[in-house]
């Protein structure tokens, strides 16, 4: 939103940044594309570029979900992934294997399964997370420890589950389970893709008022926002997109407020118009450049997701430390 | 006319403001004191819909403020509450121009401009306009909030405690301006007071509130009275009249 009457000042800067976060982007995928690719292109291309597109889906997917999720809450610590929603979403896909047996599960079309997955994650999510975040603001210690049990218990629910589930079942349901941005569930795409141009489409109709909520509760319903819908329209779309991440590549929980928090701190603007590309640019770059380097300079395989968590989490660390809980 | 009829809002067990019934006259300046925990804070979030009731309803111009949408009140009623904790990084003239999202969105018009320079000038905020919030001191603050809401240009002004982290002369210099805004814009200024001394030297009306209920209302000549406030803030207070100024005195 462009309420900001100073256009000479501070504006520039801020496009530059992103200017350059967009061209590294593009730079690094065009290199992911091509280095150190030995066979044929015809093959080389569609293979890598699969990977590719996943890996791009579930940056942006983490990374929007993530600023989101902290404009409503008013803070700059808690993810979707602390408060529990990937821990949620794993939890439905367990029951349902559970409930309905690892054959049907996979007998069914993986596109609808996943459809009806995230319909179910929409529902639940929404009750349980509307019922905290969208009355009277709470104490950000609170909802930190709501979150933690949260994602205890669903955790645990789980893993009950499947100690009692059937062997068999259990292979088909931890394929499922790891995060692995090179395993990334290829049928998924395109309905990942549709999932995630739906969910934007909503966001974008109201990019205007994230800048206002951004203002705190009490602000921003003084400026005559309906804010108990705005926190709903935005939880459904967090929860559609964290379910979108889990589904392709499995929980990561501090990616997300990796790409944010460095994203703030980038860009010097409230702005969400400019805030949320940059941390999609950064979320891309994290990933495939982070792949590139490692896959292709190293020669090491998957252990990019361990060292973005590893990051991830000292960031965490950091922002409690100095106290930006407030 | 804000009429308020009988409002209650209870928290668990305790009930913190009970059936309270008030009409609060358009124009000028209302303040609303009271002991700790009297229900005045409570009071202004419902009126402004921040906070829903349990019981009773407020209509603003006859608009029910429960039930007319939130961007209609926007154009009428401002609050500002006390403590306004916030995590994005925004200079003074940023929050001064969200004053303005009501009107035009994310299009801010010429006029719009006009508005947030206005508020500026009119809070001394102009050396600050491009200081980011969080470089700020505590009443540096509290003036560019209070900024953005005069920038909303309502009909309707309200403030929880404005006077907070002021100090004396930005503290009179407050009160001043909220005095103009209501003589000079026929903007109708009510304000939750804990100096009670503000309260009778700059309000039109006063009404004081004790245990949830409305105590007593009228002038700040009729309530600035020995046996009045020592009734409702139960505490020895002395009154004095002062160059045509009742004081009160409870040190």
């Amino acid at each position: 939103m462009s309420l900001d009457v100073s256009a000479p000042r501070k504006p520039p800067s801020a496009r530059t940044i992103l200017l350059i976060l967009g061209a590294l982007t593009l730079l690094v995928m065009i290199g992911f594309m091509t280095i150190g690719a030995n066979g044929r292109w015809d093959f080389v291309l569609p293979f890598r570029g699969a990977k590719l597109a996943a890996i791009v889906l579930v940056a942006y997917a983490v990374a929007v979900s993530t600023i989101l999720f902290q404009t409503v809450t008013n803070n700059r610590i808690l993810t979707p992934s602390i408060m529990g929603f990937d821990a949620l979403y794993i939890l439905i896909q367990t029951v349902m294997v559970f409930v309905l047996g690892a054959n049907r599960v996979l007998v069914i079309d993986p596109r609808w399964l996943f459809l009806g997955e995230v319909v179910v994650m929409v529902v639940f999510s929404g009750i349980l997370y509307r019922w905290i975040f969208a009355g009277e603001r709470r104490s950000l210690h609170l909802l930190l420890l709501v979150g933690v049990v949260f994602g205890i218990l669903f955790r645990s629910i789980t893993s009950f589950l499947q100690r009692i589930i059937d062997p068999n079942e259990f292979l088909v349901l931890q394929d499922r389970m790891f995060a692995s941005f090179n395993s990334a569930d290829a049928n998924l795409l395109a309905v990942s893709a549709v999932l995630i141009g739906l969910a934007s489409l909503a966001g974008w109709r109201i990019l205007h008022t994230l800048d206002v909520l951004a203002l705190g509760r009490d602000t921003a319903i003084n400026l005559g926002v309906d804010h108990r819908r705005t926190v709903s329209i935005i939880l459904v779309i967090v929860a559609v997109l964290v379910s979108v991440s889990t589904a392709l590549v499995g929980p990561v929980t501090f990616f997300g407020l990796l790409v944010a928090s460095l994203a703030y701190q980038l860009i010097p603007s409230h702005q969400h118009r400019l805030i949320l590309p940059a941390a999609v640019c950064l979320a891309i770059l994290c990933v495939v450049g982070g792949q590139l380097v490692l896959e292709r300079v190293f020669g090491f395989n998957s252990a990019l997701s361990i060292i973005i968590e590893f990051v991830g989490g000292l960031v965490f660390l950091t922002l409690l430390l100095r106290g930006a809980t407030r | 006319m804000i009429e308020i009829n009988d409002v209650q809002k209870a928290y668990g067990d305790a009930i913190v403001v009970k059936g309270v019934s008030l009409a609060l006259p358009k124009g000028g300046i209302t303040s609303i004191i009271g002991p700790n925990g009297a229900g005045k804070s409570t009071l202004l979030s419902m009126i402004s819909r921040l906070l829903p009731m349990d019981r009773g309803r407020v209509l603003v111009d006859g608009l029910d403020v429960t039930t007319t949408k939130s961007d209609v009140l926007a154009k009428r009623l401002s609050i500002l509450r006390q403590d306004n904790h916030m995590t994005a990084r925004l200079t003074v003239r940023d929050l001064v121009a969200f004053g303005r999202y009501p009107y035009s969105h994310d299009r801010p018009t010429v006029e719009d401009r006009a508005h947030v320079e206005k508020a500026l000038g009119f809070l001394d905020l102009e050396p600050l306009a491009d200081r980011f919030l969080d470089e700020l001191s505590g009443g540096q603050r509290q003036r560019a909030f209070v900024a953005m809401v005069l920038c909303q240009d309502t009909d309707y002004a309200l403030f929880d405690e404005p006077l907070n982290n002021l100090d004396m002369r930005h503290a009179s210099a407050m009160m001043r301006l909220l005095r103009r805004a209501a003589d000079e814009f026929g903007k109708t200024v009510v304000l939750v007071l804990h100096d009670i001394n503000f309260a009778s030297c700059y309000s039109d009306h006063i009404v004081a509130m004790r245990a949830g209920e409305v105590a007593f209302q009228g002038t700040p000549e009729a309530v600035m009275r020995k046996e009045v406030l020592t009734g409702i803030f139960e505490t020895e207070i002395d009154i004095h009249d002062i160059e045509d100024r009742r004081i009160a005195v409870f040190y």
